[in-house]
């Protein structure tokens, strides 16, 4: 009978951050699989071709490291990012740019700041943030939704979006599958009112509902996670609370000019990103009240620079931006501890 | 019914209750040998109160607290202490510390022990005192010495009265089954301590999984006329922690770095309620406990009532232990327990849990992964803090960052590690973090106080510095000054005793002088009675005259050459003048009477009369002399005597102590008795003289404290300046250059006249 000496406690909940990983990834299927629904097989294989280089990338580098590799691979925060930066990709995207992406999300973004839990900022937000500047051609030819033109489900076949992928094809099968976003199309308006430019736009039109039904299983997967209280609801509710008064704020004192609320709300990344990407607790504040702080910043500033910045989406710069203030914010929103009168705030102060 | 609020945080682990809850509480064996530790409560250590060998009897204090908050310790069983040495105690550093080993006689037998009756006729001080000396000390886990507890309504209003019935820990079941088999003991420790805090409400605080205990309490609670709440709980952990269930009864939170006192409410551990209840009403201290015997690897997990002292293995072999099945020991709950690594600690005041575990139900925690800061712990944590925020800085010893996010009020619950995805260690962290910034502190603490010892050592010797001068200053100057007195004293001691020489010579004279005449008287009366005179009669008047003046002159003298020169003032010297011209006018007249008679001439009858007012003026005279004399020498006597008395009172001393060894030595009964008798005669007269002696010297002392000098104070002045001299003169016959040694001169001088000056004025009064 040898007996050993622990410190307390001597229990533990059955849980591990591989569980946790695992969660967040079957909520990202109803997002993965509406988007495969509505844009064709390039999400699909972006996902396999962004999971496979990033385990290979994690296990490289964890070697190099001299870490255990198997022990870290087992946590699944690899192929989390893998997923979150492969379903932001353009499905068409070569395979080049999503190699690129990956490899910076996994070796620099992440390794390179001491691995899991030391990164500052969001691994595939980086990346993405960073295609998006490097490669703005490849990052802006979005596929069309098969319900734009209105002839039924009509999608490029596997084998071509194979050949898109990793070979070349003709400019014209480009034109005749991919187009303008939503919010191309609403950023480069010329000079008409918004209700005209809806009127005039195909996207607008009949492609719009398809990024509403991601937009919505995006949120499904975000309430699944929600309820296995992977995360709060601070952050996501904070965040699209936000961006939706800023909007309506906008909207209802010049409907002509700016854009409605629930459109900003359902296009985009939005709901991937108020779900999936700021709710990333390695990079968003840590208390509850940081979160909600955290969110609503994040919902102005995904507004703003949806509506005068340069770049069409803003959810990656937003979070980016966010990321850089959430230390800032950690420091003034700690919470009111049990026997407290007031919270603590910054960094020295009486105690 | 009172409402139930909520704290924030908490976890629902597994509860593992039930198994313990099936058999009722039985008596544990009494073991051969008991360990009881000397520290079995927070506070200082007790003090063993008895030796390696002595007989104990069962309930028999064996150790007592050595500070306030400190308790007794009582032998569980009747035996004999066989070791007082250090064991292993059941301590999470697995330490040994030093413990009282009983071997048990087996007779169990009970020291002498009644209740106090009807307490409440008690006054409250008492009654706590009867509870101090009972040794009893928190039961739920802490070990808070209870009387210390029951002081507070003395400094504190008590308004509310919380009893922890939550046991929030999972498998524990004491409480439990003590509320269901002994609701009537807890309700009357209750009442006891009712009645020392005078609450306005008390408070049960009790979980909901424990149903079978709220009946029972129910059922009891009908026959109180106390005001007594039950409250039931949700069941989450730490719903027993003494903060949360005073937010969770009340909505108050006890503020930060306070005691609930400090708010009006104490709370007690159902358990120490009982324990209370047992010390008033049968006079039983704590030398026993519930505890549970539970976890996987016994085969009967149930409550034992075990005496303290009982080593693990007795509890574990009476509830059917696999020891093949057993892998970790732990000691209270498996949340904030400690495990053990020997099966021979022994159970000690604040044991109410032993978790037999199996490898499989308490597994080794999985390997620590990285923090992903995801905030579960912050979701959980009881006190609001920021666990994963916390770890951080431990990990990185930011301990300021730490204590700004109040690691201190963190109080080790194990939630946050509980609930932590990535199985990081967290309460080791704190541990970790609060034990650097205690070390950190204590050694500023060191760092100031030696800072400041060192600031008041330098001022103390520049002052000192500065003193020597001052007082270097003032040597000289009073140098100068005791020069003149002492010139002064000197030509006056030469006057004194000038003027009291002749006084003396004087005396001695008039008794040569009264001893002659004497003779002369004698020789005539025989003369006469030869001659068979006429005038017979007359002469050996004359004769006796003669004869008491001798006397009186040399009485005189005797008492004059005592008095030495501290003799009369003038008054007394014209008075002894007037005197001696008086006896000189008598002795003419007495020889010219005597010269008539022998011739027988007429004028002898004139000369008679003149004769007898001569000696009656002369008497006159000596005795107003006499008078004068004796009222100004008062002082005299007493200066004399103080020596004399003295000397006497050693005397009688050492008569005494021969006396007495006589008395020792002597074997023959009849001596014995004679020698006592003087011995007693002895005793008598050392007395007598030791009055006398103090007497004299409070007179002494009186007469110095009257002229406004401390005698003792004198006495030491007088040394030290003796002192003085003695350190110069070495120092001059050390000293080097001539400058050196005329300072050093220049100082002697000044000493030996402070030290003579001082010598004088003691000896006017010794």
């Amino acid at each position: 009978m040898a007996l050993i000496r622990l410190s307390s406690p001597h229990v533990y909940k059955a849980n591990s951050t591989a569980n946790v990983m695992r969660l967040v990834l079957i909520a990202t299927l109803p997002g993965i699989l509406a988007m495969t629904f509505f844009f064709g097989w390039g999400t699909l294989i972006q996902i396999a071709l962004a999971g496979s280089l990033a385990l290979a990338f994690e296990a490289a580098i964890l070697k190099l490291r001299k870490r255990p590799v198997g022990f870290f691979l087992s946590d699944g925060s690899a192929l989390v990012t893998a997923i979150l930066l492969a379903v932001a990709l353009p499905p068409f995207s070569s395979w080049w740019v999503t190699a690129t992406g990956i490899f910076f999300a996994i070796v620099i973004a992440k390794h390179l700041y001491g691995g899991l839990g030391n990164n500052p900022f969001n691994p595939a937000m980086i990346a993405y943030a960073l295609l998006l500047v490097s490669f703005p051609v490849e990052m802006t030819r979005w596929t069309s939704p098969m319900t734009q033109n209105g002839g039924g489900w009509q999608i490029a076949s596997f084998a071509d979006t194979l050949q898109a992928i990793f070979g070349s094809v003709e400019a014209s099968w480009y034109d005749s599958f991919t187009g303008a976003t939503p919010l191309d199309a609403l950023r480069h308006r010329g000079a008409l009112t918004t209700e005209e430019l809806w009127r005039s736009s195909d996207v607008l039109l009949n492609g719009v509902g398809a990024w509403y039904a991601v937009s919505a299983a995006w949120f499904m997967g975000g309430i699944f996670l929600l309820s296995r209280k992977i995360f709060t609801w601070h952050t996501p509710l904070s965040m699209l609370i936000a961006l939706f008064l800023t909007a309506s704020a906008f909207y209802g004192f010049d409907p002509d000019n700016y854009i409605s609320p629930m459109v900003h709300l359902g296009v985009g990344a939005t709901m991937l990103g108020a779900f999936f990407i700021a709710t990333d607790p390695v990079t968003s504040a840590t208390s509850n009240r940081g979160k909600i702080v955290f969110g609503a910043l994040l919902g102005i500033l995904i507004y703003i620079i949806r509506t005068w910045g340069s770049y069409p989406d803003a959810v990656a710069f937003g979070v980016l931006l966010m990321n850089l203030c959430a230390p800032f914010i950690d420091q003034y929103t700690q919470p009111r501890t049990y026997g407290h009168s007031s919270a603590n705030r910054g960094m020295k102060g009486k105690n | 019914m009172s409402k139930v609020f909520a704290f924030h945080g908490g976890i629902h682990p597994p509860e593992n209750k039930k198994q313990s809850t099936r058999a009722p509480i039985s008596k544990a064996p009494v073991p051969d040998k008991l360990v009881l530790p000397m520290q079995q409560h927070i506070g200082g250590p007790s003090l063993p109160l008895v030796k390696v060998g002595d007989t104990v009897l069962k309930g028999q204090m064996i150790a007592e607290p050595i500070s306030r908050i400190s308790a007794s310790i009582h032998a569980p069983t009747s035996g004999k202490v066989v070791d007082i040495a250090e064991y292993p105690i059941p301590h999470a550093s697995g330490l040994s510390a030093e413990c009282i080993v009983i071997e048990a006689d087996g007779e169990d037998r009970w020291i002498e022990h009644q209740g106090l009756g009807d307490y409440k006729q008690l006054k409250r001080t008492d009654l706590i005192e009867h509870i101090r000396a009972s040794g009893i000390a928190g039961m739920g886990g802490a070990g808070f010495p209870t009387d210390v507890k029951l002081h507070l309504s003395e400094d504190h209003i008590v308004n509310t009265l919380i009893i922890n019935a939550a046991e929030c820990e999972p498998y524990i079941t004491a409480d439990d089954m003590l509320m269901r088999e002994r609701a009537h003991e807890v309700l009357g420790g209750i009442e006891i301590i009712a009645h020392i805090l005078r609450p306005s409400h008390v408070l049960i605080g009790i979980e909901d999984n424990k149903p079978n205990a709220i009946h029972a309490l129910e059922a009891v609670l009908k026959h109180t006329d106390l005001n007594i709440d039950i409250v039931v709980v949700p069941t989450k952990y730490p719903s027993g922690g003494e903060r949360q269930l005073i937010k969770l009864l009340t909505d108050i939170e006890v503020p930060s770095g306070r005691i609930p006192a400090d708010i009006g409410i104490v709370c007690q551990n159902v358990g120490t309620t009982a324990a209370i209840y047992r010390a008033v009403h049968f006079g039983e201290p704590l030398i026993s406990r519930i505890v549970t015997v539970t976890g996987d690897a016994v085969r009967h997990p149930k409550n034992l009532e075990a005496l303290i002292g009982t080593p693990f293995s007795t509890l574990l072999e009476a509830c059917d232990v696999r020891p093949e099945a057993l892998s970790k020991l732990v000691m209270g709950g498996p949340m904030m327990g400690v495990t053990v690594e020997n099966d021979q600690i022994p159970l000690i005041k604040t044991t109410n849990c032993l978790i037999a575990a199996t490898e499989h139900e308490m597994p080794a925690a999985p390997p620590t992964q990285a923090c992903i800061r995801c905030g579960m712990c912050e979701q959980a944590c009881p006190a609001e803090l920021l666990p994963q925020q916390l770890y951080w800085f431990a990990k990185g010893r930011e301990f300021e960052k730490a204590k700004h996010h109040n690691l201190f009020d963190c109080i080790e619950c194990g939630a946050c590690a509980y609930v932590c995805p990535s199985s990081i260690p967290l309460v080791q962290y704190y541990r970790f973090a609060k034990s650097e910034i205690r070390t950190e502190e204590r050694d500023q603490q060191k760092a100031d106080h030696a800072r400041q010892r060192f600031e008041a050592r330098q001022a103390r010797l520049e002052q000192e510095a500065a003193e020597k001068e001052a007082r270097r200053k003032a040597r000289a100057a009073e140098a100068a000054k005791a020069q003149s007195q002492k010139t002064a004293v000197q030509s006056s001691e030469a006057a004194a005793p000038e003027t009291a020489a002749p006084d003396a010579k004087q005396l001695k004279t008039a008794a040569a002088v009264a001893r002659t005449k004497l003779k002369k008287a004698q020789k005539a009366y025989d003369e006469a009675a030869a001659l068979n005179a006429d005038n017979l009669a007359e002469l050996e008047a004359a004769l006796n005259e003669a004869r008491s003046k001798a006397d009186e002159a040399e009485k005189a003298l005797a008492s004059s050459a005592s008095s030495g020169s501290e003799g009369g003032d003038d008054q007394s010297k014209q008075l002894k003048i007037a005197a001696a011209v008086a006896r000189t006018k008598l002795k003419k007249a007495q020889d010219a009477l005597k010269n008539a008679e022998d011739k027988g001439l007429d004028g002898v009858d004139k000369l008679r009369a003149t004769v007898a007012t001569l000696e009656q003026k002369a008497n006159e005279a000596q005795q107003a002399y006499e008078k004068a004399e004796a009222s100004g020498t008062d002082k005299a006597p007493v200066e004399v005597d103080i020596k004399a008395l003295k000397q006497q009172v050693s005397i009688m001393r050492t008569k005494l102590k021969k006396a007495e060894s006589a008395i020792d030595n002597c074997e023959d009964e009849a001596d014995k008795t004679r020698l006592g008798q003087e011995v007693e005669e002895l005793k008598k007269r050392f007395e007598q003289a030791t009055a006398q002696f103090d007497k004299a010297e409070q007179v002494l002392v009186e007469r110095a404290a009257q002229a406004g000098i401390d005698l003792k104070q004198l006495r030491i002045d007088a040394a030290m300046a003796r002192a003085a001299v003695t350190k110069g003169e070495r120092s001059l016959s050390k000293a080097e250059s001539d400058e050196e040694r005329s300072q050093i001169e220049q100082d002697l001088v000044a000493a030996r006249s402070k030290a003579e000056a001082l010598n004088q004025t003691l000896s006017q009064y010794e």
